[in-house]
């Protein structure tokens, strides 16, 4: 347990392991104290088990860059990084995540100093509303890691192989990121001028 | 969401037990389909025991030259896995096909094959469904069917079971290992594991009440040529309509699982014997007894030609 998850805010943090854990959690699902650290900074949130990641994000560290489109793992707008991974935090609960470093759109890089990708992204218009964008960005940033680590796709030829930096490799791979605006032409181009630089 | 407890299990048998101590518990793995479900109330659980902190994430030679796969590996890491692509390339492909990347990355062995039906119906509260209220009636009976079963399906229910990676592991002759509330062991093969709807299309595999899954194990590679093929309505993330997994040796012998047409991996040992004759001699003894629905006959053709294809491919 890196974390300490407790009973309601205030009271005694007590070891979640077992049934004595179990029973001393109220019924009425209030109160578990979280520590979460997003984009480097740690953070004690007492929570309702319910909240999700994403609304922990959101309504709790006030951090709205994850957008929520679907709440239903369908549309990617909610993609976060989880110790490096991207997952839709829609889907998870923030506390099954003590101890995890989370990263966000926020987190990538600042509007003074933009991360690579989000650069790609305004010079080659890879949004027009730009609601998807975040979700988008951090799945792509992911992308680019899951290809060097040799994480195959729906689309490799040969999986005992290196899987490539192909365009039918980028669109297979952002399958699970939904753009309603349909701005994925411009996006492809946007990943990939940064998957072409050398790493 | 209805309001529940959360613990994380200290060690698996512990969190058998904690699951049959209290019985409005459930499981969570990497959560994609019980928080779907238990967002719209599909799934009401009033305690949630965490087990991803059990150390079931591994993946491990077995003596007998198999692999064993810790419950909680995840997809993609199963997927990615060296000895996986090399010797049971058809399961990284049943992978690959299913979901997105980010679902993959939290989506467990386990979680995976427990996974729900997509019938349209099941998602409807609104609507009659066995599945989900037992007694209450079906709704896609005689509703809108394309999705569903053409074989094995009964009066109560003719959903389908949704995953790609079943299919495989049913083509691969996979056991299923699990500890007991009581702390006893057993191995199910993949052929019992799930179950027909029948009477009671809400129990869905032989598991006990608090019973949990804590490996997969695969035999020692098959070998041959492996062949995973996924129709469905887009090029990706999507459902099957229907799939075939196939591992096809030199001397034309092969093992063949059907995804998308039944309420579990669909497999007939004896339709193997066809193969030399063909899909369409496979096909039809596989789906011997097939009562498809005027929305979804075209199953049928389908898996045929999808069969064809892969039997094709495999001859290189
Ligand atoms: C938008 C979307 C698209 C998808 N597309 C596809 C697709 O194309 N193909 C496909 O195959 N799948 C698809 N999926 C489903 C996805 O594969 C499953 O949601 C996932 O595999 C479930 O794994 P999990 O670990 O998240 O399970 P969870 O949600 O954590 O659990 C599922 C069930 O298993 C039980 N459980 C979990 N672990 C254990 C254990 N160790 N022992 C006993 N019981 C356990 C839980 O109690 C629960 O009832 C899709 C899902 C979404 C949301
Ligand atoms: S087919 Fe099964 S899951 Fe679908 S409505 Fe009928 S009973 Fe429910
Ligand atoms: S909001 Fe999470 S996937 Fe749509
Ligand atoms: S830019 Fe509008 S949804 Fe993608």
């Amino acid at each position: 347990m890196e974390a300490g998850i407790g009973t309601a805010v205030g009271t005694a943090v007590t070891t979640l392991a077992g049934p004595v854990a179990a029973q001393a959690i109220s019924r009425e699902s209030t109160g578990l104290t979280v520590r979460l650290k997003v984009n480097g900074t740690e953070h004690d949130l007492a929570l309702d088990p319910r909240t999700t990641l994403l609304d922990a994000l959101r309504e709790h560290l006030h951090l709205t860059g994850s957008k929520k489109g679907c709440d239903h793992g369908q549309c990617g707008a909610c993609t976060a990084l989880v110790n490096g991974r991207r997952i839709n935090s829609c889907l998870t609960l923030a506390v099954m995540h003590a101890g995890d470093e989370v990263t966000t759109i926020e987190g990538l890089g600042t509007p003074e100093k933009l991360h690579p990708m989000q650069a790609a992204f305004v010079k080659h218009d890879g949004y027009q509303c730009g609601y998807c964008t975040p979700g988008q960005i951090c799945s792509a940033v992911a992308v680019l890691q899951e290809i060097e680590a040799g994480i195959p796709s729906y689309v490799t030829e040969d999986l005992t192989a290196a899987p490539q930096r192909t365009e039918a490799e980028l669109r297979e791979r952002m399958s699970g990121n939904i753009c309603r605006c349909g701005a994925y032409s411009n996006i492809v181009e946007a990943i990939t001028e940064v998957a072409g630089r050398p790493a | 969401m209805r309001p529940f407890t959360y613990e994380r299990a200290a060690s698996p048998a512990e969190a058998a037990a904690a699951a049959a101590r209290n019985p409005g518990a459930r499981f969570i793995a990497g959560g994609t389909n019980l928080l779907d479900l238990m967002k719209l109330q599909i799934e009401t659980p009033s305690h949630l025991i965490d087990v991803n902190g059990l150390a079931l994430d591994r993946i491990e030679p077995t003596p007998e030259g198999g692999l064993r796969i810790g419950a909680l590996v995840r997809n993609t890491d199963l997927a990615a896995d060296a000895r996986v692509r090399r010797d049971y390339g058809v399961l990284s492909r049943a992978l690959l096909a299913g979901a997105s990347g980010q679902l993959r990355n939290k989506a467990t062995t386990a979680g995976n094959m427990l996974q729900r039906t997509r019938c349209p119906y099941f998602y409807d509260t609104s609507q009659p469904c066995n599945k989900r209220q037992p007694g209450s009636g079906c709704a896609a009976i005689g509703g809108f069917s394309r999705q569903l079963a053409v074989i094995g399906g009964s009066e109560a229910c003719i959903a389908t079971h949704p995953s790609d990676m079943a299919v495989a592991m049913r083509a691969l002759d996979a056991v299923v290992e699990t500890v007991r509330p009581d702390g006893t062991t057993r191995s199910i093969p993949i052929a019992e594991f799930h179950r027909l709807p029948g009477e009671t299309p809400h129990v869905e595999t032989v598991l006990e009440p608090g019973e949990l899954i804590t490996a997969v194990t695969l035999p020692p590679p098959a070998g041959g040529v492996q062949i995973y093929r996924k129709v469905r309505d887009r090029a990706s993330y999507a459902f099957a309509l229907v799939s075939v997994a196939a591992v096809v040796q030199r001397d034309g012998t092969a093992r063949v699982a059907l995804g998308g047409v039944a309420h579990k991996p669909w497999r007939v040992e004896a339709a193997e014997a066809e193969i030399p004759r063909g899909a369409k001699a496979v096909t039809a003894a596989m789906l011997d007894g097939a009562k498809p629905t005027h929305d979804n006959a075209f199953k049928l053709r389908l898996v045929e030609r999808t069969l064809g294809a892969v039997l094709a491919e495999a001859k290189g």
